[in-house]
């Protein structure tokens, strides 16, 4: 019996496009059904990861629960490019209040489905990793501990983006921020500061955290639509270039956050209850050099003479990372328990 | 029903007899007996359907409570001093959103020096956050205040602080009458928000507004707090209909109609102000007193009319604006404009000192007898000699050290002493 050729319909990288699929695999954008939450006419750059990332991930979330979602917003980009006043980008009921406390407006709002017997209706809240991890943190971790049902997602564009590019506690080191210039001994932001959210997120204990990137928008619905499985507090790290502060071309927004993920900067994976259970693996490390040179953001690390130290140091996080994760099969064993590694990690280099 | 019982433990039943649907709650001394007491109702089941938020902060308290109430929930929240203070960004946020959440706040001082004892610093510090606030007198008036709390909140879509003394009133035990579930339940009727965040009618809540219409939208949300001048009497008399008693109101007079001086003031010292009325009024003293019931908004007019007729005022203040002075006081001025009235600014009270009758005794003879000057802001009981020594101590030194303690060691007494 002869065999039909495959044609993969693929789209700069390894993911198939939706053609290929069985109907019931394919992408809820691919649908005619999708809800369009965040609907055109909003004022994104071009090539926001944000809007992106959000568009995916709350049409993923309306699908999943039948059309019942209500979004709790924190203050940021995606606040204000979505509702400028007379108009709002938003079909679903959706709350923005204050910078800080997108968290707790969320768990009000679970409070009160709950009171009125309306489980069937589901909360989503989202901020940027200011209003998340710095501003909102206080309000996101009560959220995890009181284990409120809500999934919150932050949509990581590592700088406080909105209010013009100042760093934040997800600014990488040695990135350009407006209050990290490359001016002085160590050009850009420093090395050995910030924090990693998801895994924080993950000792909390809470059922679900995911980390994902606008590369990989099928995995991004997969997990919403895993996350929405679950009852209690979820967490969602998106990864989402900035064309407008990381100085990147708006067509490259893709690239980058799946460049982020093959250099292994950016590590894609799931836990539940505390505990990884998945990681997206790499299948050829990239060189984290490819992925910094496209960015404005680094440009200072490749003038005259390039500075290969610091991209060394850079190359060790991402390294790091593959170990730590155990990103890629065949190098060092995957790690079982992330907290452990940490732990170990905090004691000094291995 | 009638019984001997704390201020906290009362306000806890009748705001239980609201049934709020959501409370969400952060505990701060003096407030947390009311919250204790709700904890206590919502987990033997006796307040339900009612989710019990204990949340990280105050900030927290608020917000949650903004997202139950956009959500269609009844919603409650208690705090005081320097909790009013970290919720303050919310509280503006709530008023801005027209979110109907009725929430106590238990006066007391804020800090530094930290003190944890009654006076009006926090909630006069958030008096033009945009929320309605009420203060209450007794024990029995901060239970009947909340229950006309939550129809004010509701019929206007907007939020209202009820205040009542810190330990003064929140911890002192006194006969109080609480009505019945059904007397309640035929005042205050079933919520029916204005704005509900739901899937099958989607609304956007908090959007941006620009220079087009953010003028507008300010001058909407005055025009909604006014109307709360017309609201406030009406709510006060179909309470007095329904319970047989009065309580709240804009302002209320005590002997004043035909006073030459009427002494203004808020919450539980009224009581003392009036023994005192009472007192002089024996030695034929021409006084009376005037409480201001309802703070926001500020009823100018009705405080003219009752005090329009007097040559002095006397506003007794427990907070003051530091760098100018009375805060109240700068309000009732506003309502005697042209009038030849001499107003005197008063504080008292502050971080718990108590308001004795001996001091009013004394400061209103300095009133009546012309040793105080109007306008000049004067502190009941102040301890002069003390301040002479510290003003003296930082001008012989530029290393005279922290303040509060250097105070504290000059009187030699790490608690506190009776005044």
């Amino acid at each position: 019996m002869p065999e039909q050729l495959v044609k993969f319909y693929q789209v700069g990288s390894f993911v198939a496009g939706n053609r290929l699929l069985d109907p019931a695999e394919r992408s809820v954008q691919a649908s005619m059904e999708r809800s369009n939450t965040l609907t055109s006419g909003h004022r994104a750059c071009q090539g926001c990861g944000e809007a992106l990332g959000a568009r995916y991930a709350l049409d993923a979330a309306m699908r999943a629960t039948g059309g019942k979602v209500i979004a709790a917003n924190a203050t940021g980009c995606l606040e204000v490019f979505s509702t400028p006043y007379p108009e709002s980008s938003w079909q679903l009921p959706w709350m923005h209040s204050l910078f800080a406390n997108a968290p707790s407006i969320a768990s009000g709002i679970a409070a009160a489905l709950k009171v009125k017997g309306r489980t069937d209706v589901r909360v989503v809240a989202q901020g940027g990793d200011g209003g998340t991890m710095d501003i909102g943190f206080a309000s996101l971790s009560g959220m995890f501990e009181r284990n409120d049902d809500v999934l919150f997602v932050c949509y990581d564009n590592e700088a406080y983006m909105n209010t013009g590019v100042q760093r934040s506690s997800a600014t990488p080191p040695a990135a350009r921020t407006a209050t990290t210039k490359p001016v002085g001994d160590e050009p850009g932001n420093v090395f050995g500061q910030g924090k990693n959210a998801p895994l924080i997120a993950m000792a909390h204990e809470i059922p679900y955290v995911a980390t994902a990137t606008v590369a990989e928008l099928r995995d991004l619905e997969a997990k919403v639509e895993r996350a929405m499985a679950f009852r209690g507090a979820r967490y969602l790290h998106l990864f989402v270039p900035c064309p407008l502060g990381w100085g990147a071309a708006p067509r490259d927004t893709v690239r980058l956050a799946r460049l982020a993920k093959e250099t292994g900067l950016f590590p894609v994976f799931e836990a539940e209850h505390g505990e990884v259970v998945s990681v997206s693996k790499i299948r050829r490390p990239i060189p984290v050099e490819e992925y910094l040179r496209p960015q404005k953001r680094y440009r200072h690390l490749f003038g005259d003479p390039p500075r290969t130290d610091v991209l060394a140091r850079i190359q060790e996080i991402a390294d790091r990372n593959i170990r730590r994760f155990g990103l890629v099969d065949g190098v060092p064993e995957p790690a079982d328990d992330v907290m452990r590694l940490i732990a170990e990690s905090e004691r000094g280099p291995q | 029903m009638r019984s001997q019982i704390e201020g906290s433990q009362a306000v806890a039943r009748a705001v239980a007899l609201c049934r709020p649907e959501v409370i969400c709650a952060y505990p701060i001394s003096p407030q947390t007996h009311i919250v204790e007491a709700l904890s206590d109702l919502v987990r033997t089941g006796e307040l339900a359907p009612c989710e019990y938020l204990n949340v990280e902060s105050e900030f927290a308290a608020l917000s949650a409570a903004m997202g139950a109430s956009a959500t269609g929930a009844r919603t409650y929240t208690a705090t005081a001093s320097q909790g009013l203070l970290y919720m303050a960004e919310a509280l503006y946020n709530a008023s801005g959103l027209g979110l109907p959440i009725v929430m106590t706040v238990a006066n007391r001082a804020i800090g530094a020096p930290i003190n944890i004892w009654n006076d009006h610093s926090d909630s006069m510090s958030q008096r033009d956050s945009g929320w309605i606030q009420l203060y209450a007198e007794s024990n029995q008036e901060a239970v009947d205040l909340h229950l006309q709390a939550f129809r004010l909140a509701e019929e206007l879509s907007l939020p209202v602080m009820v205040c009542m003394d810190g330990f003064v009133l929140t911890h002192a035990v006194e006969p109080v009458t609480l009505p019945s579930q059904e007397q309640v339940d035929r005042f205050l009727p079933r919520f029916e928000p204005r704005q509900v965040l739901d899937p099958a009618d989607p609304v956007t809540i908090g959007a941006m507004v620009g220079p087009e219409a953010f003028t507008e939208v300010k001058y909407l949300m005055h025009a909604t707090q006014m109307q709360a001048l017309d609201l406030v009497p009406e709510i006060a008399n179909e309470f007095t209909q329904a319970f047989g008693r009065s309580s709240g109101g804009l302002v209320q007079a005590y002997r004043s109609s035909d006073a030459d001086t009427i002494v203004v003031a808020l919450g539980s010292v009224l009581g003392t102000i009036e023994d005192v009325v009472d007192e002089l009024r024996e030695q034929g003293v021409k006084i009376g007193a005037l409480g201001l019931k309802c703070f926001r908004p500020y009823p100018a007019d009705e405080v003219r009319a009752a005090l329009g007729h007097a040559g002095k005022v006397v506003v007794l203040e427990k907070a003051f604006a530091v760098g100018i002075g009375g805060i109240v006081s700068q309000n009732v001025r506003l309502s005697l404009g042209g009038l030849p009235t001499r107003v005197y600014d008063v504080v008292a009270g502050l971080g718990g000192r108590a308001i004795t009758k001996r001091s009013l005794h004394g400061l209103l003879a300095d009133v009546l007898e012309d040793r105080l000057e109007p306008g000049r802001l004067t502190f009941v009981d102040l301890d002069s000699d003390l301040v002479a020594r510290e003003l003296e101590r930082t001008r012989a030194s530029r290393h005279s050290g922290p303040r509060a303690e250097n105070v504290i060691r000059d009187i030699a007494t790490v608690g506190s002493r009776p005044y």
